[in-house]
């Protein structure tokens, strides 16, 4: 399901070809990866632990250079990303505003604008009254707001985020799979999400890519027909269930590969 | 005002309130042992005596009092300047690390009494000599914590800031320093203290008289004189200093890191 405007086919935004990373101590954390990925899609990285989701994620971001093997973006030009770790990572020392707008005072924006735009962005994950508070005076699923605020305030074209909701309670992970969706569907970034849940994967993208462990390798790369409209309803649906149980099956394949 | 609130003023007080008790029950078993077993002054004054010597000899005693402030404070400074303009070379370069630290370390291990000697003979004006006594002693805690507080970054808000494109000069100035600061401050309170026992000792070891001596200079001439009281006000002088000091330190270290840093969380969760 891509959106009306965008292309369905083409060059991707980004193509991953014969992907490899060995690390100093001889690991080999990812190991031949071809992958495109379109431009305003939501892909989802799923695998088990230490099957090199991170690793991959990191050397899309460009923080860790492949061994071998190339990551070439539409155009020759790495396009402006946002990335969102698994901690939500804050300055302790900053406020939450400060936070968000770390991104657009490193690039030199005047003050009042930078302002303007992290309030902006901070009042889009629902935390404008917040502004002004230390992160230690948030809470584990407010901070994560703050770091996915701080990731979008420069409005970039890639969003990549690396198992953002792992460490938060299932009512909030829920609420923020809402809130992202909300945001991607306002925006149309693209985004890739490393997850290691199943159903996470299957309500937030319209792919996802399973992959398997030792070395670390892409297994199955699953499309997900679903209604456009992603709710608490679709939570529900057997069209959900029906599809949990295919990702499911192929990350059960991957596990015996 | 909540419960908890109120049990972390309650222990605000208690804090304050129980040495200072435990001081004047001291202070007052002293002052009666004295009068009751007749010791003369000259060998132990209560502290009744000294109070009043303290009163009557405070304008010759609070200006040597200055000067040794004013070398201790002086040495500080330098030291945290020092201090910090080291450690961030230290964290830039493993190879500068390797290459000076065994000399900091050298330099802190020696004990200042054993130099000190040394330094005034090679260092003309005795001012400097005793600012450099301080200034041995009081840099090192400042450097090693700043180089650990610098090389314990985050390494992922390093990574976020290498790529958002932040220049070196960024990095350092909006997150590795602000990330050394605990550490730094809990340097720098040892180093307080530290500076004020540099300055005496090298005092003590300079052995100046004249208008421009510290306290310890007051020690030894009241000794040589057998002003015992006189003695130990100026010790009470040089102790209730070093309390000043680490107290204003500790402030100092309280306001900057109250809003965000563990250490300086008041009393709730
Ligand atoms: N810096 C490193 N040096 C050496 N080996 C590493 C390094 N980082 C990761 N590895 C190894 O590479 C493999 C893949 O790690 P990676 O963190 O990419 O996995 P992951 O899929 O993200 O796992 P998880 O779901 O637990 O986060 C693991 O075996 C790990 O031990
Ligand atoms: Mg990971």
């Amino acid at each position: 399901m891509n959106p009306p405007g965008l292309p369905v086919s083409g060059a991707p935004l980004l193509a991953l070809r014969g992907v490899t990373k060995r690390y100093a101590n001889g690991t080999v954390a990812v190991q031949g990866v071809d992958l495109g990925i379109a431009r305003g899609g939501f892909v989802s990285l799923l695998g088990p632990s230490g099957c090199g989701k991170s690793t991959l994620l990191r050397m899309i971001a460009g923080l860790v250079p492949p061994t071998a093997g190339g990551i070439a973006w539409e155009g020759g030009r790495r396009p402006s990303l946002g990335f969102v770790f698994q901690d939500p990572t804050l300055m302790p020392w900053r406020t939450a505003l400060d936070n968000v707008a770390l991104p657009l005072r490193l690039a030199h924006v005047p003050k009042a604008e930078r302002q303007e735009r992290a309030r902006a962005m901070l009042a889009l994950v629902g935390l404008a009254e917040a502004a002004m508070r230390y992160p230690r005076e948030l809470s584990g699923g407010m901070r994560m707001r703050v770091s996915i605020a701080r990731a979008l305030v420069t409005e970039p074209e890639v969003l990549l985020l690396d198992e953002p909701f792992a460490a938060l309670d299932e009512i909030t992970r829920f609420r923020l799979n809402n809130d992202l969706l909300r945001l991607w569907e306002a925006r149309r970034f693209t985004a890739v999400f490393v997850t290691h849940s199943i159903f996470e994967s299957v309500y937030l993208s319209e792919r996802v890519v399973v992959m398997a462990a030792h070395p670390g390798r892409l297994h199955a790369d699953i499309a997900l027909e679903a209604p456009a409209a992603r709710d608490e309803a679709f939570r529900t649906s057997p069209a959900y269930a029906a599809l949990c149980r295919t990702v499911s099956g192929a990350l059960e394949g991957a596990m015996a590969a | 005002m909540s419960a908890a609130s109120e049990g972390g003023r309650g222990g605000a007080w208690a804090r304050v309130l129980a040495p200072l008790l435990m001081g004047v029950l001291a202070l007052g078993a002293w002052e009666m042992a004295v009068r009751h077993f007749g010791v003369p002054a000259y060998i132990l004054p209560g502290p009744v005596d000294i109070a009043r010597t303290l009163a009557a000899d405070g304008g010759s005693l609070a200006a040597s009092l200055m000067v040794t402030l004013r070398i201790t404070l002086l040495a500080l400074l330098i030291a945290v300047v020092s201090g910090v303009a080291l450690s961030v070379l230290f964290s830039g370069s493993r190879w500068v690390e390797m290459t000076f630290l065994p000399y900091a370390v050298m330099l802190q291990v020696t004990p200042v009494v054993s130099i000190a000697p040394l330094i005034i003979i090679w260092v003309d004006n005795v001012q400097a000599a005793l600012l450099v006594c301080a200034w041995i002693v009081a840099f090192f805690p400042i450097v090693s914590n700043t180089t650990i507080g610098l090389n314990s970054t985050d390494r992922n808000l390093l990574d976020l800031y290498r790529l958002l494109g932040a220049s070196r000069w960024q990095t350092l100035v909006h997150l590795r320093l602000p990330a050394a600061l605990p550490f730094f401050l809990a340097g720098l309170r040892v180093s307080g203290g530290l500076a004020l026992i540099g300055a005496i000792v090298a005092e003590f070891v300079a052995g100046t008289g004249g208008a421009s001596s510290g306290l310890a200079y007051r020690i030894l001439e009241a000794g040589y004189q057998l002003q015992i009281p006189r003695m130990f006000a100026a010790l009470a002088l040089i102790s209730l200093s070093g309390v000043a000091i680490f107290l204003a330190l500790s402030l100092v270290s309280h306001l900057l890191l109250r809003r965000w840093h563990e250490s300086a969380l008041p009393g709730e969760r």
